[in-house]
């Protein structure tokens, strides 16, 4: 099993659910995002989910948007976002995620970006506009670099799609709470219960499921986790802190809060 | 395997593709299955070409440009008028096709992008006829400089979203068109404007713009008694150009040439002559981006050329050598635009007017008792506050 997969289904035998909040790399500088990294590793965090700055969001909301682009006037290259890893390292040990969209990674060539992830410390890499058919020999070449690819699933998935995904998905199946971009305004409705609770029966238990898009409560966080959801993702809610200029200390304690929501 | 033959299993060669969001994907799969039953649907033909021809005035003419031919000293010039159909572009054939196969799967609201406004007119008109609500996305930027376009939209009951994010322009469009759709994909139906977007957007437009080339095949053999010798059309997304190549694909002696936006020293929207490789907004084509892979800002005037990308099946013609792409600045396309005013009595488009530049130039290497063709994709009226600052 992956690694990351192992450290989710040992999170969940000890402690409830994992608790997943992301950050834009070099939001609002590269500088300053170290800092809120190092908050969300004090608050918590069990994984870290690190945005890559791009031109053309397309799944993201207002906020995530916003982000990408105050940090692309200091992070507009992978090189950057993995110098910013680098540093992170010397001093984090939680497992990292990047969240890229597909165009900077063709770009830099998907063997070096993966050779990259492995040498500076990349657990798992989600790329949001890359789906499997034509993602099919990124996501091999990454299993071989020992680099999980977690997958996008969303309720409106066919239970065919759904058997695909999941075959292919390492590290976990990341769970679209609703329809949508990425945002905190709506909150958890029955759609996403239902679908957690179905989508956890058809995935096969080594493969956990974690749910984002939308959760902006430590609320939130419990009734995805309490309908079965093995991990959480927070993002623009705490992107949208971050962007209000909120202190690395008043981050910290948000995610501390956030992550209570995952302790059944 | 013939080049017409294309799309095979989403990709032009190693072109095209699905490139999207998760959440797109049942849509687009729907999309996919719905086109190719009614693609094969008498009923459905038939609805459409009776909307083609008397409500959207197809087939456009193809005229002989005799004072065009002489003042361009070579081949003879003929321009399939687009301009002339109902919403003053050649949109309006991908819109009526897709607005119908929108309503035949139930979808209740039309969403799409426009550069120009053209796109957003030709769908603001069909969701108006078939009674369907219709939002519109354009950038910022191209709302000031269309503005006749706008109040027409909003005249035909749509209603016009200012995107202001990004360039503010038709890539920044697309991608609000993107994330309303991410959104709403059970009751809506994106009706993308060009030969771009995820499979199978960029073969379902080209095959509801393919009726401009057809109808340029039959017209000129029955004028000149044979095929052209040279096509030439204005590339932006490609959705005009495409619907002007397609049925000539597999004819080896017509040439072809799409004219890009050659812009100005700050900038052009050169995607194919200029750009790399790259993904955006669902395809992998070519792309105007720095080399860590954010697209770059494009400029031209003519809003609807400006745009970072284009239609996958172009990036095919260009790797296997099928088309020649090359380039009009926009003092070569205010250059065209007057001519043709000034020779024809014909305004065009600012997009069109770069075609007419590129073909002026070619038909003059040409002999006589060649035949050029251009497609005059739209009329300029949207264009003439533009021009009239330019030339002032």
């Amino acid at each position: 099993m992956n690694e990351i997969a192992t450290r989710i289904k040992e999170i969940n035998r000890k402690d409830g659910g994992a608790f997943i909040p992301y950050l834009m790399a070099g939001d609002p500088t590269l500088e300053r995002s170290l800092d809120y990294i190092r908050a969300l590793a004090a608050g918590g965090a069990d994984l870290i989910e690190l945005g890559v700055p791009f031109s053309d969001p397309v799944a993201d909301g207002p906020t995530i948007q916003a982000a990408g682009t105050r940090a692309l006037k200091t992070t507009d290259r992978l090189e950057v976002v993995f110098e910013l890893v680098e540093k992170v390292r010397e001093e984090i040990e939680v497992p990292l995620v990047l969240m890229s969209y597909y165009n900077p990674v063709l770009q830099l060539g998907e063997t070096k970006f993966l050779e990259k992830c492995r040498e500076k410390g990349i657990d798992g890499v989600i790329l949001p506009d890359l789906p499997p058919e034509d993602g099919n020999e990124f996501i091999q070449s990454a299993v071989e670099a020992s680099v999980a690819t977690p997958l996008l699933a969303t309720p409106g998935t066919d239970k065919k799609r759904l058997t695909e995904l999941a075959e292919k998905a390492t590290g976990f199946l990341y769970l679209v709470s609703r329809p949508g971009t990425t945002g905190a305004k709506s909150g958890i409705g029955k759609i996403t219960t239902e679908a957690i609770k179905s989508i956890k029966t058809r995935v096969p238990d080594e493969l956990p499921v974690c749910v984002g898009f939308g959760l902006s409560t430590p609320k939130g966080v419990e009734r995805v986790i309490r309908a079965g959801a093995d991990g959480a993702i927070v993002g623009s809610a705490i992107v949208s802190r971050v962007g209000n200029g909120d202190k690395p200390e008043e981050i910290e304690r948000f995610v501390a809060e956030l992550n209570e929501g995952t302790k059944l | 395997m013939k080049l017409s033959q294309y799309p095979e299993a989403g990709k032009f060669g190693t072109f095209g593709g699905r490139y999207v969001p998760e959440i797109l994907h049942p849509a687009l799969e729907e999309l996919e299955n719905a086109y190719e039953e009614y693609k094969e649907d008498r009923d459905f033909e038939e609805e459409l070409r009776t909307y083609n021809r008397d409500y959207g005035g197809r087939p456009s003419p193809l005229y002989y440009a005799e004072r065009l031919t002489e003042v361009a000293g070579g081949a003879k010039i003929y321009l399939k008028r687009e301009d002339l159909i109902h919403g003053g572009a050649h949109k309006f054939n991908n819109v009526m096709g897709q607005a119908l196969l929108a309503k035949k799967i139930g979808k209740e609201r039309l969403i799409c992008e426009t550069g120009a406004g053209q796109h957003g007119v030709a769908t603001s008109l069909a969701g108006a006829v078939l009674d369907l609500k219709t939002e519109v996305y354009m950038g910022k930027v191209d709302v000031e400089r269309q503005k006749p376009n706008v109040f027409r939209m909003e005249l035909l009951g749509a209603t016009v979203n200012v995107v202001d994010s990004g360039s503010a322009t038709l890539k920044d469009a697309i991608n609000e068109a993107l994330r309303d759709w991410s959104g709403n994909v059970s009751n809506t139906h994106y009706l993308i404007g060009s030969v771009v977007g995820p499979h199978p957007y960029p073969m379902i437009v080209r095959d509801f713009q393919r009726v401009i080339g057809d109808e340029i095949k039959n017209q000129l053999k029955k004028k000149e008694g044979e095929l052209p010798d040279h096509l030439v059309a204005c590339v932006g997304g490609g959705s005009n150009a495409m619907g002007t190549f397609y049925p000539f694909a597999d004819d080896k002696t017509v040439d072809l040439t799409g004219v890009e936006a050659g812009g100005n020293d700050e900038g052009n929207a050169a995607s194919l002559s200029e750009g790399t490789e790259g993904v955006l907004h669902g395809a992998r084509s070519y792309l105007l981006q720095d080399d860590g892979g954010q697209i770059t800002e494009t400029h031209s005037i003519s809003a609807g050329l400006d745009y970072p990308g284009v239609g996958p099946e172009h990036a095919l013609y260009k790797e296997v050598d099928r088309a020649n792409y090359v380039q009009a600045s926009d003092e070569e396309a205010l250059i065209g635009f007057r001519r043709l005013a000034e020779t024809e009595g014909i305004i065009p488009a600012l997009e069109p007017a770069h075609a007419i530049h590129a073909g002026m130039d070619i038909a003059s290497t040409m002999k006589p008792e060649e035949t050029l063709v251009i497609t005059l994709s739209g009329r300029g009226d949207k264009d003439l506050d533009t021009v009239r600052e330019r030339l002032s």
